[in-house]
């Protein structure tokens, strides 16, 4: 994008002068340098580093993707939801996946690549989603805990992804944050009616917790120390708070809301450490969310299949709506032109 | 210069791809419609029915207006400083310039 020479940008120092860069690139970065230190926001026509369009781009992609694949471990659970208000429920709630996943599509387009090309690297395997949605959900409690802990999860790494630097992504992630509350609600609900329900109910729930945990924990991605792109997406705050930070806040909460629910979580070195300030956690299986990543987890190749399946069938309608809306413009043109 | 809507439209101009629509919404009677965001749809009617189902769930408003992105002009963002350049250093647009009324009543 050529940039005319903005008027408040300082003179390049002497230092700048790297030949390979041209007056343009150079005015356009400290353009948007002076955005960034001023902790403003970066909107679609403004200038911006590749790099930065590019790390943006598939974190908005691949968050959307998530929400997409998201939708199956619930739908999976609708027909067998144990009452309607619970199906309707769900319904309302695989359903605002979609719109999660559209809104972030919508997003990530303003970047520059159309959505058909992002959904097409989704269904063509090359695009990454959360390690969440391959694991399965094998029990009603497990409808709980995945809104519980993996949409509280979400909600605790999404809040301040409403502040980052570039505009549409924030405004998405504000939509989308007012929406997971409802999320994080009725999954509580769910096991909270269970844990006071019969034994059986009870330990239900509880195990639902037991598999939900780490993987929950994993959610806010690898630690500190091997997170090569989180210290280069703070400094364009994108990200606010460290994969570290964020996982041992969520912890602190769930820790006191398991409480409510009379349920214990499955982590024998859980404890809130005086002197940091901090919550300590066990120390998670990473080379489980290596391979789960990877490809290799318990649900990746399932929910591939299903979603290159919906794809394929939903075919004909949009074939249709296409061939309807044409044939709509022609007759409105032939009007037009018998008038 | 294209505007980032022109750019969605441009990709959007590939064989198999919906145009891209603009969607605004008033969230109750006495307000403007405000943009909510965009969305892919074959035609109008589509487009104001994915609008419906996709930014009004949860009945955030009475009213949508749909508009195809293309049709949007947008000024230029390089050019923000010369475009917007005359309302500056004219303060005596504001009421706040004028002090000396300072302490009078009803004005």
């Amino acid at each position: 994008m050529a940039a005319a020479p903005l008027q408040s940008v300082p003179a390049p120092r002497p230092e700048d002068q790297d030949a390979s860069v041209s007056p343009e690139t150079r005015a356009g970065q400290a353009y948007f340098d002076r955005i960034i230190a001023d902790d403003s926001r970066i909107e679609p026509k403004d200038w911006m580093p590749e790099a930065y369009r590019k790390t943006l781009t598939r974190q908005i992609s691949q968050h959307a993707h998530s929400e997409i694949i998201g939708m199956q471990p619930e739908a999976n659970w609708i027909t067998r939801a144990p009452s309607l208000k619970r199906k309707s429920i769900l319904m309302a709630k695989v359903q605002d996946e979609a719109g999660h996943g559209l809104y972030l599509y919508s997003a990530a387009e303003t970047l520059g690549t159309p959505r058909d090309v992002l959904n097409q690297q989704l269904l063509d395997g090359k695009a990454k989603y959360s390690s969440i949605f391959n694991y399965p959900a094998r029990s009603w409690a497990d409808m709980g805990a995945i809104g519980w802990l993996v949409d509280g999860a979400a909600i605790a790494n999404q809040v301040p992804l409403c502040r980052a630097s570039y505009g549409p992504y924030g405004r998405a992630m504000v939509r989308i944050c007012k929406e997971e509350s409802f999320h994080q609600r009725q999954g509580f609900e769910i096991l909270l009616e269970l844990s006071h329900g019969t034994p059986e109910q009870k330990e239900m729930a509880q195990d639902a917790v037991n598999r939900f945990y780490a993987p929950a924990l994993m959610m806010f991605g690898p630690p500190d120390d091997d997170s090569p792109n989180s210290k280069q997406s703070m400094a364009w705050n994108i990200k606010r708070f460290s994969n570290d930070e964020l996982r041992q806040r969520f912890v602190g909460m769930i820790a006191e809301q398991v409480k409510v629910l009379g349920l214990t979580l499955p982590d024998p070195e859980l404890r809130f450490d005086e002197e940091t300030g901090k919550w300590i956690h066990m120390e998670l299986d990473w080379q489980e969310f290596k391979d789960v990543i990877a490809g290799r987890g318990p649900c990746n190749a399932q929910r591939l299949a299903r979603r290159r399946e919906a794809h394929a069938n939903g075919a004909w309608v949009r074939e249709a709506a296409r061939a309807y809306a044409g044939k709509q413009r022609e007759k409105q043109m032939q009007k037009a032109g018998a008038a | 210069m294209m505007s980032q809507e022109n750019e969605g439209q441009a990709a959007g101009q590939q064989a198999n791809v919906w145009p891209l629509w603009e969607v605004f919404v008033r969230s109750s009677r006495g307000l403007s419609h405000v943009h909510a965001g965009s969305l892919h749809a074959p035609d109008a009617e589509m487009a104001l029915r994915n609008a419906r189902d996709l930014y009004t769930r949860r009945n955030e408003g009475v009213s949508i207006w749909v508009v195809p992105s293309e049709a949007i002009m947008a000024s230029d963002p390089d050019a923000k400083g010369s475009f917007f350049e005359s309302p500056q250093g004219k303060d005596y647009r504001h009421a706040t310039y004028y002090t000396k009324s300072e302490g009078v009543k009803h004005l």
